[in-house]
């Protein structure tokens, strides 16, 4: 694969031989939060349909930073689709067109000749650090207010002193998958981190070991991403469509349901 | 072995373990025996704790409900994203639910016979009487396992044992137990008992008087360098997989804390025993940034095969049984499918170097579930194994419920690590190592479900008991950045940031990362010989030589600068190289993960030398142009039999 910057370079005869495509990226380059950022163009050529997104980004950094430019800053670590550290608006789309972490989609979604648009995620919650890497320990910040089961080490009665139902434990399970990537915040039209707060206050909420604290969970939990600045939930589901792991909107109707359940008996959120 | 790439000198020992007891009494007495410290003086004492996986993450959380004044520091952007995260097939525990015979006996017995009798007795007699008590630990916290229906937790096998003791969560054991620690340090962080230092890397230790009183540590969105101090200092930071460039480790992964620890004097322990994984997905290009596994717990199911007949690249579905060999069932008939790992990998590279191997350079070997498929349906397989079968259809663009997967060998974990004593104490007073970053239970080769099991006991269970023995003497006289000790080592991690910032040459880190990656797996990876070692040692010194004379890292260190952070592991990548090699060509064995192509059995199967090498290999740092010395640590198997591993 070879780049140009700006079409500055040809690269006149290196693709027409292979068979990798020829793509434009338009990339949000912003040195650091102070300054403003912009769109600027790459071309890249004979990217292999087998590389992932990621890959083809470090080929062009790789390029970049041999011909004395700034390579683009991206978050990423396990590459394989489960450590959340990953994610870019791709064509607008979080994570891309595919529901799937931005490491996990591959370049075979592209077709040759398509101009591909990379921004980092667009919310006020999640400032940008630079260029496509953002801030997101809001979300740490929703996981203080309420988002565990108080039990310090040692204190723990035998794993089998408490049977948990099947059906309660799979949906638990599937709840606790959140990877706390941000997608669904950066897909929602109003910036809501709902989606994210439902999946654990539901998972937590359906273990009978959670049952304690549940009433001053959601409380707590809501009213922290009130205060990080997220926008509120409207029930759009641009969220779940975007999730890579597939956290269902239930996870958010049972939210709202242990919400009022707990302002009925009482809860309310510590100050 | 006489070598002129090492000295040796004095013998080290355990001095914590109280031998003189029975084993199954030594926890509990080194609990007795460990002085504590009343809970109003902990508040007085502080604890930096490195890394928040696993380990680091249970540990910071448990020291912070302890009453201690912990600092955490990671490098990602939050604690949730360690590496542990990524774990899929289990956690081994001794419950003995299934009544199949298990026991912490038996737990103990399997894992230092997995470990190939190079671990160190009364580690692993501990872990296996504390992992009962993490599953309990971890139930409480809400982990969702995977539970049968009467609502009681599921068990199932794994490689190298023969009772079911893996409790696991789908194909995401480990993201889920990481966020049960992840979530109890968020809780103690809202408590005011942790303090957080998010984005923030380990570039050195601070020893003051002969004691880890600090770390020196980079902000990696401003680029400020700091110093940090506290009475004690424990590194939880992972492991070194990354030195092979292409591992199942995460991009970040990087041995810098524990490499800049041993050259302030930690002694490295085993560095050359590293896992090889049999169930990986096959590498695809050059551009190839890491690997994937796929758990273990495949093989449980899944049959692992290749043709029978070199150059057969008839399509596998169109393969007749005849024509197919299940190699691992052929040699191992007891253990088949689900012999340890070490020796599925090496079986793996043993057919594909016959040219029996399939996928595009003949670099693979199928896993198929077709037979599973017919006995228990796709259902069955899609609730087992589901999101790994999304993940490989991802990656390689082929659905395995249809077709089988292609899988192969790579770089999975190191068993070798700085040394610790019983109490998980390394030899810098002070300084505690706990989980993949030490080198304490797992031998020369770890079972599966067992990484996530010591990372766990470290965390939870064995350093929030040992690290009270240390603290009782403190708190330690107050050091600030203006101690020369101090200052010495801010000011070098400075000059090292701005030498490489200085090079300005015309190759890219990655490069030199990808070219020593490829030495160490051609010549130290899943077989070695004295010749391989020996090219190995000749050109390391280049690529070093070369690495500071012609790296090209943009940018400056004021800022957001992820190619200076590179970097920097990868300096310390090629150095740590140079060490696995001596280590590896010293050990004129084989054992475990570590296989010389000069000790092996009639069959093939790795040779130990138990009169010669029954020891660990601890080195010692010296300064540049001295050799490296050696340090042994003599075994002793009182309780399980020294023996020839066999899984037929």
């Amino acid at each position: 694969m070879t780049i140009t910057q700006d079409g500055s370079r040809s690269t006149a005869g290196a693709a027409s031989e292979r068979r990798g495509m020829n793509l434009t990226l338009r990339i949000w380059r912003q040195k650091d939060p102070t300054v403003k950022g912009k769109m600027v163009t790459y071309k890249v050529s004979d990217v292999s349909p087998d590389m992932s997104f990621l890959e083809m980004l470090d080929v062009l950094n790789e390029r970049l930073i041999l011909d004395g430019d700034d390579p683009v800053a991206f978050d990423h670590d396990c590459r394989e689709g489960i450590c959340g550290m990953c994610g870019v608006m791709i064509n607008g789309m979080a994570h891309g067109p595919q529901q799937t972490t931005t490491c996990q989609l591959h370049m075979r979604k592209f077709k040759d000749g398509d101009t591909i648009d990379v921004e980092p995620w667009r919310a006020s919650a999640f400032p940008v650090i630079k260029d496509l890497a953002v801030d997101r320990s809001a979300l740490d910040r929703i996981i203080q207010s309420g988002g565990y089961i108080s039990v310090p080490t040692g204190t723990a009665p035998d794993a089998h002193a408490v049977p948990v139902p099947k059906k309660d434990s799979d949906a638990a399970f599937d709840a606790a998958t959140c990877i706390g990537c941000g997608a669904c915040v950066a897909a929602c039209p109003n910036a809501s981190s709902m989606l994210f707060t439902a999946a654990k206050v539901t998972h937590l909420g359906l273990m009978p070991q959670g049952q304690p604290e549940r009433n001053d969970r959601v409380v707590n939990m809501v009213a922290q991403q009130d205060r990080e600045g997220f926008g509120g939930c409207t029930n759009i589901g641009e969220c779940s469509a975007a999730c890579p792991k597939g956290i269902s909107m239930e996870n958010i109707s049972r939210l709202n349901h242990d919400l009022l359940g707990a302002l009925r008996a009482g809860a309310r959120p510590k100050s | 072995m006489p070598l002129d790439l090492f000295t040796e000198g004095d013998p080290i020992a355990d001095t914590k373990a109280p031998t003189d007891v029975p084993i199954g009494e030594r926890w509990s007495t080194r609990r007795f025996r460990a002085r504590l410290v009343n809970p109003a003086n902990r508040r007085k004492l502080t604890v930096i704790v490195v890394g928040t996986g696993l380990a680091g993450g249970s540990a910071a959380a448990t020291l912070g409900e302890a009453g201690y004044k912990v600092k955490s520091f990671w490098y990602q952007d939050s604690p949730r994203r360690a590496h542990s995260v990524a774990a899929q097939g289990g956690i081994n525990a001794a419950k003995n639910y299934r009544n199949d015979g298990d026991s912490v006996h038996r737990l103990f017995y399997d894992t230092v016979k997995g470990g190939d009798f190079r671990s160190r007795e009364d580690n692993v007699h501990r872990l296996a009487e504390v992992s009962v008590n993490i599953i309990d630990q971890c139930v409480a916290q809400g982990v969702p396992f995977a539970r049968e229906y009467g609502g009681l937790l599921d068990n199932r096998s794994f490689g190298g044992a023969q009772v079911s003791r893996t409790f696991y969560a789908r194909g995401q054991t480990g993201q889920q137990l990481l966020y049960g620690a992840y979530q109890a340090l968020e809780r103690q962080i809202a408590a005011g008992t942790v303090e957080q230092h998010a984005r923030t890397e380990m570039l050195d230790l601070i020893v003051v008087d002969g004691r880890a009183r600090g770390i020196v540590a980079r902000d990696l969105v401003t680029g400020e360098v700091s110093t940090h101090f506290a009475d004690a200092v424990v590194l939880a930071t992972g492991g070194y997989g990354n030195v092979f460039y292409l591992s199942t480790n995460a991009k970040g992964s990087n041995a810098t804390a524990i490499w800049r620890a041993h050259k302030k004097g930690a002694l490295f322990a085993n560095p050359c025993y590293t896992q090889i994984h049999p169930t990986c997905i096959p590498v695809k290009g050059d551009y190839q940034s890491k690997l994937t596994l796929m758990s273990e717990s495949l093989r449980n199911d899944g049959r692992v095969w290749v043709p029978k007949e070199r150059g057969d690249d008839r399509d596998p579905r169109e393969i007749p049984e005849d024509d197919r060999d299940y190699y691992l069932e052929r040699i191992y008939p007891a253990f088949g499918n689900l012999v340890p790992r070490d020796i599925a990998s090496r079986q793996a590279k043993n057919v594909c170097d016959e040219g029996r191997g399939v996928g595009p350079g003949g670099l693979g070997v199928y896993l198929d579930f077709g037979e599973a498929m017919q006995r228990l349906g796709r259902k069955a397989i899609e609730a087992k194994y589901g999101n790994l079968f999304d993940m490989y259809a991802q990656i390689t663009g082929e659905d395995p419920y249809e077709t089988p997967m292609r899988i192969y060998p790579a770089v999975h974990y190191t068993m070798g690590g700085l040394w610790v004593d019983y109490d998980l104490q390394s030899t810098i007073p002070g300084m505690f190592v706990i989980g993949e970053a030490n080198f304490s239970d797992h031998g020369a080769n770890r079972l599966g479900a067992s990484a996530l099991m010591q990372g766990l006991a470290d965390g939870y269970f064995v350093l929030p008991n040992t690290i009270n023995d240390y603290l009782a003497d403190g708190p330690f006289e107050k050091v600030g950045e203006s101690h020369p000790a101090a200052a010495e080592a801010m000011q070098g991690v400075q000059s090292q940031v701005q030498k490489l910032l200085s090079v300005n040459g015309t190759r890219s880190v990655a490069s030199f990362h990808r070219e020593l990656g490829k030495l160490m797996w051609d010549m130290c990876g899943m077989e070695r010989s004295e010749e391989s070692l020996r090219k190995a040692l000749d050109r390391i010194p280049e690529i070093r030589q070369e690495f500071w004379t012609n790296v090209k890292v943009s940018g400056d260190w004021h800022s957001f600068n992820q190619t200076l952070e590179h970097a920097g592991r990868v300096a310390d990548f090629i150095e740590l190289a140079e060490l696995m090699c001596i280590d590896a060509l010293h050990r004129n064995e084989s054992c475990g993960g570590h296989f010389r192509a000069e000790s092996q059995t009639p069959e093939g199967e790795a040779l130990r030398d138990d009169e010669n090498y029954a020891y660990v290999a601890a080195w010692e740092w010296t300064p540049e142009g001295a050799p490296p010395v050696l340090h042994k640590e003599n075994l002793e198997y009182e309780y399980v039999h020294l023996a020839q591993r066999s899984y037929k």
